[in-house]
């Protein structure tokens, strides 16, 4: 067999995306998944969590797929274990939006009037850094192309910036739902945990996002 | 002393013919893949054109300068002063020689081993050499000096590319402007290429066709063809259209398609310098066969005869049409990685060391050397995934090759003794 045609393997970036596109497809169904919970509609509710669960699992799969094409004798453009770290990242997407679907079902939750909106405000906030750090991982072959130099890595650098830019802002966000809900902690009882809960969860989404963003900047310095 | 061989002048030509065309034969069909399957892959050409294309390059490679590889393989490594006592014994060897480098490459073909005919034919030469005319015999300098050589032409193929990766960085991928640097610059890697080949093709180099240009006539020569070839990689760049569908494609498809032109270009002089190293594999033999039986003087520097040049030039395109257009398309479907700047750059600097390579009469493996430059890409952070389970693989065939090449030759030499005398 030729020895041109066996010197090339796959290059993880492709399903790199491919992946971050499942995950951010996951987060992306938590703002109707929402919604819902807000209108208290149950059968949407379960319906929703399922759709949740079949975009984990193709999350997974290209996951998995991935981790058997990266044997430590190939000589890839990023550092293998960078590229390792940041595929978890953006399973724990994934990961997150899960476990909020399933708690969401499980205990059939519907939204305390008082937090709905600054509920979903948080959510969509965290949904528009999670789409960053998307884009900013679709960069990943624009890098590549130019070897991971010059204009294209200050683009980059700024596309980062500002996906944490957003991170902050949901953490602002984050404090003022959750004092929202100590106000009506005790009309809740122990279902404040719960929400407390839920809103860890969701802003710990936009953290994920940033992670991403944080270690491809590093991976780009090295 | 030749007409007391049973078998008769015209016998032994033939069968030194057919060997070397079987040879020539080999290096199409399992190599040339090498040098346009990147083109194939990258969906720059397709396989009819590549082969087309390669036919035409790889031929005129052979004829215009494969005659130095050529004289070093028929007199280059071994003593002519000491085989001038004995000439039969060359013959016996240089039959020899092509025998079993044809046999091992048919068997480590069938077993789908890739080895390198350049490797198979030193190490048969060198074989039947230290032991049928005597240690002394060899020209260990020579050997020692191509070698060495097999080891410093991919690193050079390394290096060239990793310096002309950076060079497509920094003139073209890293500007505001990628598309419109790309046009601007494009035809200058056109006229560099040309030139180049030109130069190294000209100066002192066409003996063999009676033209002899010394330096200012073969410069000149050469910028009129590195013009020529500018002005049609200039009118062919111009036809390429920037990305009409936006967002879909990354913003350096436009880019990229203007490398899938410069990609040809290197693709061919690939093609040609491969034609130009690789023909000698398996001619050379046969040019000492042919000396011996018409007695001539075998360390004269004869040049070598157009003939030979154009029996391993049609083996070479004979072996392409009925079974290396078959190894393009495979080759071409494994490495879609390579996006046409890169090929541009691997082969760019693939061809470049080859040629040089071919001109200082130097046997080397063109694949290793192509293996090294997309390598020296890969340093440059320029290719997803690079399997360096490869280069452990060149150093197997290599191990591999040579001692099998010179055990098969010292066989066949005394089979082709005891036939012949």
């Amino acid at each position: 067999m030729s020895l041109i045609a066996n010197l090339f393997g796959h290059s993880p970036i492709r399903p790199m995306q491919e992946h971050m596109r499942a995950a951010v497809e996951c987060a992306r169904q938590i703002l109707p998944l929402f919604e819902e919970m807000v209108a208290g509609d149950k059968a949407a509710i379960a319906a929703r969590r399922q759709e949740i669960d079949r975009l984990e699992h193709e999350a997974d799969r290209i996951k998995n797929e991935i981790r058997s094409h990266l044997p430590k004798r190939m000589f890839l453009a990023v550092e293998r274990r960078d590229m390792l770290e940041i595929l978890d990242y953006q399973d724990s997407i994934a990961d997150v939006a899960q476990d909020i679907a399933e708690l969401a079902d499980m205990r059939g939750m519907v939204v305390p009037k008082a937090l709905a909106a600054a509920f979903l405000d948080l959510v969509r906030r965290v949904l528009t850094a999670c789409e960053q750090a998307e884009r900013v991982v679709n960069e990943l072959d624009e890098l590549v192309e130019t070897g991971f130099r010059g204009r294209e890595v200050a683009r980059v650098d700024q596309m980062i910036a500002e996906l944490s830019r957003m991170e902050s802002e949901t953490d602002e966000l984050e404090e003022r739902v959750q004092r929202l809900l100590f106000g009506i902690e005790d009309e809740l009882g122990i279902s404040a945990m719960f929400w407390y809960q839920l809103i860890d969860k969701a802003a710990g989404m936009a953290d994920y996002a940033e992670r991403v963003g944080n270690r491809l900047r590093l991976l780009i310095a090295n | 002393m030749i007409d007391a061989s049973p078998l008769g002048i015209p016998m032994i030509l033939w069968m030194a013919g057919a060997l070397a065309m079987y040879m020539a034969w080999a290096i199409g069909a399992n190599d040339v893949a090498n040098a346009m399957g990147t083109s194939v892959g990258s969906g720059a050409l397709t396989i009819r054109r590549a082969v087309i294309v390669a036919a035409v390059l790889e031929f005129s490679g052979a004829l215009f300068v494969g005659g130095h590889v050529t004289d070093t393989v028929r007199k280059g490594m071994l003593d002519m002063q000491l085989v001038q006592a004995d000439p039969q014994l060359l013959l016996y060897g240089m039959l020899g020689s092509l025998a079993a480098a044809a046999t091992l490459l048919a068997v480590a073909t069938s077993y789908g081993l890739p080895i390198s005919t350049t490797h198979a034919i030193v190490g048969a030469i060198v074989g039947f050499g230290a032991v049928a005319l005597g240690v002394d015999a060899v020209n260990w300098g020579k050997v020692a000096q191509i070698v060495a050589s097999w080891v410093t032409s991919p690193l050079i193929g390394a290096v060239l590319s990793f310096l002309t990766f950076n060079l497509v960085r920094y003139l073209i991928l890293d500007r505001d402007q990628p598309f419109e640097a790309a046009r601007r610059v494009g035809p200058f890697f056109f006229f560099f290429v040309t030139f180049v080949i030109g130069l190294v093709t000209l100066f002192k180099g066409l003996k063999n066709l009676n033209l002899d240009f010394d330096l200012p006539e073969a410069f000149g020569l050469s910028c009129v063809i590195g013009i020529a070839g500018g002005c049609l990689g200039s009118l062919v760049i111009r036809r390429v259209k920037r990305a009409s569908d936006g967002l879909a494609d990354t913003r350096f498809g436009g880019v990229e398609r203007i490398f899938v032109v410069l990609q040809i270009m290197t693709a061919c002089a690939v093609a040609f310098a491969h034609g130009s190293n690789d023909v000698a594999n398996s001619i050379g033999p046969l040019a000492a066969v042919s000396a011996v039986v018409r007695e001539a003087d075998l360390s004269q520097k004869a040049p070598v005869e157009i003939w030979m040049l154009v029996i391993g030039g049609i083996g070479i395109v004979f072996g392409l049409a009925t079974w290396g257009y078959r190894v393009m398309e495979t080759v071409g479907r494994k490495i879609t990685e390579l996006t046409p700047s890169r090929g541009f750059s691997a082969e760019l600097a693939a061809a470049l060391t080859i040629v040089l390579a071919s001109r200082l009469g130097i046997p080397v493996s063109t694949t290793h050397i192509l293996v090294g430059s997309v390598l020296g890409v890969g340093i440059a952070r320029g290719i997803g995934a690079l399997d360096l389970r490869v280069v452990g693989r060149i150093m197997v065939s290599w191990v591999a090759t040579l001692p099998i090449a010179a055990v098969l030759s010292i066989f066949f030499f005394y089979f082709f003794k005891g036939l012949l005398a």
